[in-house]
């Protein structure tokens, strides 16, 4: 036991504890010589990516120390469509850190809503005086670009959508660039070439064989015009939807004249689709760059939607037909019942079935319609809707019935 | 039987020469050993500092110094020229004079104990016969800088500084003195040139084994080592500068070269009082006991060496100065300070005892013997 042993024993131990260390490696990092490799989340210092600046100085106000100096001015930008209203944008001029007052809490990295703000592991910006480390915008751009890329998503998570979004974005940007090259091959090929042909087969081309998605004809012109690239990108997209719409209605039109026999076009497609969800509306929602479950719900939707239009559409078709029978009867009705009138908004509709619901007068005495009462029920509506509406529909039917039973006579 | 009392007495009479007398004139030795003196108080301490450093580091996963110099060796070059590049501030309350003298009171007389120190065959300014008793009491008065120190920065840290360092001094004093007397009662003399050759000649009763004077003064030599880390104010025994109490003690309001030369004080000290041991203890410029140096002819083989005789003494003689420097850094790095009392303790209820017991052993064993 240590109770025997010889006074000073605890003296030599700890001399031989110390000796022991003497040989051992010294843990010295020769730093400016040789350099650590630092975490990957360092905070070295405050990088800007100016250009995802929105002047929102909400990184100013939470600043602590407030030394984060900001200055802008508005500009006016041009209606993005005929008729519509100029639009004021910040720009930035001036975005400024003194890093002689900063204590690295990061609160303003935290609170930019549009990650312009980032940690850059940069750490060797010492200066021989204080004034030295109030840094510009320049240099702080300078060191967005050491900021490293985010650490890698676990094993199957979804990716965040505006990830999606950048990536989707930055491939069309290469894809327009080739096109764009490709472009200025065939034109240097075929400079004979007329130009409206030209516009109308690179217009094609753009979303057929592209998937570029933006029209390069409105993408060009708004370049020539001095636009940023970003504006001009986003307002050629827009073109290119409405482009597409309308190439999209041409060809339906073409197909209904050549089989006239066929109802409205669009549910006419929506039946031949058999996957229950609206491959138009699931295109252009993958190529405005929507992750592919969000398009999907919304093609589902549209869907649903239009094959209700369709129903109605059918139905309705089906009807004259078989109403032409009693006009008479149904110009009769008209005549008796002067509700006719208030019901203006309904004019622009066929005057025949208009006359069907509106005309006909129903006292609402609190029935309401059990199977849509307990159909909303079951979808999770409030009690208050599911009874209006009910009642709505109690109202409609027994119009219906109405007319039904005039139609009869 | 009487092998151990080779007559010192004749040494005594004839004072052996220094290699720095040379010539019949008087200002060239003056001036060579004037030199020599400064010369080795300026190099050596610096040396044992730059040890120290490294040594330190070392045991403590550092590197010490790496940048000035190769492997950081002028580090210690480089912190006197900073220490003179600063500003020299003086408290105002402080009582100039006192304060400004201070420092140089402590370091005249750790610079002056060089004049004695024998650091290999000749290689000595002088050859004082009361060698010793000079050396202890040129060291005692390196205590009345620091006493200065304190007193006149008008700081009461300064002052607790001042007031320890003079408890402490005063209490390791005395068993400093006594186990170096019992040094002297060993070799019958005080000169420290007579000292080293009395332990060349010192054999172990009824044989011809040679012995230094560590072997039958072990415990002398002990308390010798710890009271001399203590007279230097060096950790484990820094309570008079105790930086986690006392800021800085006698030495708070200092700045610049008067801090410097408190510094090389505690320096030249180490190296000085290492010596002392040397020359006490562990057999001079001895290479091992009862082994002369190559070309040595004079009595025990060392005096009258050669060339290369003198700078293998010189060499040995450093070798023996900075291991044991090497040992007080050592207890440094491996110790943590003593309280006060503790310290007051140890010297008065441990040391003193045991010295004087020592002096008696070794008395009675001499007269027998």
């Amino acid at each position: 036991m240590a109770t025997t042993a010889l006074p000073g024993t605890g003296l030599l131990k700890g001399l031989g504890v110390t000796i022991k260390h003497l040989f051992k490696r010294p843990s010295t990092l020769m730093y400016p010589h040789e350099r650590s490799d630092l975490a990957p989340r360092t905070r070295g210092v405050i990088a800007l990516m100016d250009e995802n600046c929105t002047v929102c100085m909400l990184c100013s106000r939470e600043c602590p120390d407030w030394f984060i100096y900001i200055e802008s001015h508005k500009e006016t930008v041009p209606p993005a469509k005929e008729g519509g209203r100029a639009r004021t944008r910040n720009v930035l001029d001036r975005f400024a850190i003194d890093f002689s007052l900063c204590m690295y809490c990061g609160i303003c990295v935290e609170v930019c809503p549009f990650d312009a703000l980032w940690w850059s592991p940069e750490f060797e910006y010492s200066e021989y005086s204080m004034d030295g480390l109030l840094h510009e915008m320049d240099k702080l751009r300078e060191w967005a670009d050491t900021v490293p890329a985010p650490p890698p998503l676990e094993e199957g998570a979804l990716m965040p959508a505006e990830v999606a979004d950048a990536i989707a974005k930055a491939e069309k940007d290469r894809e327009l660039e080739a096109a764009k090259q490709e472009e200025a091959v065939q034109a240097k090929a075929a400079p004979e070439e007329a130009a409206g042909p030209k516009q109308g087969k690179a217009a094609t081309k753009d979303f057929e064989v592209k998937a570029g998605e933006i029209d390069q004809e409105t993408f060009d012109k708004l370049i020539a015009e001095g636009k940023s690239e970003r504006i001009a990108r986003s307002k050629a997209k827009a073109a290119y939807v409405k482009k597409e719409k309308a190439r999209m209605r041409a060809e339906a039109e073409a197909a209904e004249a050549a089989a006239p026999a066929a109802p409205a076009p669009k549910p006419a497609e929506i039946h031949v689709e058999a996957g229950q969800i609206d491959q138009e509306t699931f295109d252009k929602l993958i190529a405005e760059g929507k992750p592919e479950r969000m398009a999907r719900a919304k093609a589902k939707a549209a869907y649903v939607k239009k094959e209700k239009a369709r129903l109605r559409a059918e139905a309705e078709a089906a009807e004259p037909a078989a109403a032409t029978g009693s006009t008479e009867a149904t110009e009769a009705a008209t005549a008796t019942e002067p509700a006719a009138v208030d019901a203006p908004a309904e004019a622009a509709e066929p005057a025949e079935p208009a006359k069907k619901l509106s005309d006909m007068h129903v006292e609402g005495t609190g029935e309401i319609d059990q199977e849509v009462f307990d159909k909303l029920i079951a979808e999770g509506k409030s009690e208050r809707i599911a009874r209006s509406k009910a009642k709505a529909a109690w109202i409609k039917k027994r119009k219906q019935q109405m007319l039904d039973e005039e139609g009869g006579a | 039987m009487n092998s151990a009392l080779v007559s010192p007495a004749n040494h005594a009479v004839a004072q052996s020469a220094s290699v720095m007398d040379v010539g019949d004139g008087f200002l060239l030795p003056v001036l060579l050993k004037i030199a020599f003196v400064l010369g080795l108080f300026f190099v050596v301490p610096l040396v044992g500092g730059y040890m120290e450093h490294k040594v330190m580091g070392r045991m403590q996963h550092r590197r010490g110094p790496v940048e000035a110099g190769p492997f950081g060796s002028l580090q210690l070059v480089a912190d006197g020229i900073k220490f003179i590049q600063k500003e020299d501030t003086i408290p105002r309350a402080a009582d100039k004079w006192v304060f400004a003298a201070a420092p140089g009171v402590a370091l005249v007389p750790a610079m002056l104990i060089f004049l004695v120190l024998p650091f290999g065959p000749g290689v000595f300014a002088v050859d004082l016969e009361l060698g010793l008793l000079y050396a202890l009491a040129i060291t005692s008065v390196s205590v009345l800088g620091v006493l200065m120190g304190g007193w006149a920065s008008a700081n009461k840290f300064s002052l607790f500084g001042g007031l320890r360092a003079g408890a402490q001094l005063i209490a390791y004093e005395l068993p400093l003195i006594i186990v170096a007397i019992t040094v002297a009662v060993q070799a019958g003399t005080l000169s420290l040139v007579g000292i080293v050759e009395a332990q060349s000649t010192f054999m172990l009763a009824g044989t011809d084994i040679n012995l230094w004077y560590v072997f039958p003064q072990f415990v002398g030599f002990g308390i010798f080592f710890v009271a001399a880390m203590a007279e230097l104010s060096r950790p484990p025994f820094d309570m008079p500068i105790g930086d986690s109490e006392l800021v800085f003690g006698y030495m708070t309001e200092y700045s610049g070269i008067k801090f410097a030369m408190f510094l090389l004080t505690e320096y030249g000290g180490m190296i000085t009082m290492s010596a002392l041991m040397v020359v006490l203890y562990l057999g001079g410029w001895q290479l091992l006991p009862g082994v002369p140096l190559p070309g040595c002819d004079g009595a025990g083989g060392l005096f009258d060496c050669g060339f290369l005789g003198t700078v293998l003494g010189v060499a040995v003689t450093m070798g023996k100065i900075l291991a044991l420097v090497f040992v007080m850094v050592w207890a440094r790095v491996a110790y943590p300070r003593l309280r006060e009392d503790q310290l007051q303790r140890i010297s008065w209820l441990v040391l003193v005892p045991l010295s004087l017991l020592n002096l008696a052993v070794v008395t009675v064993f001499k007269v027998v013997f």
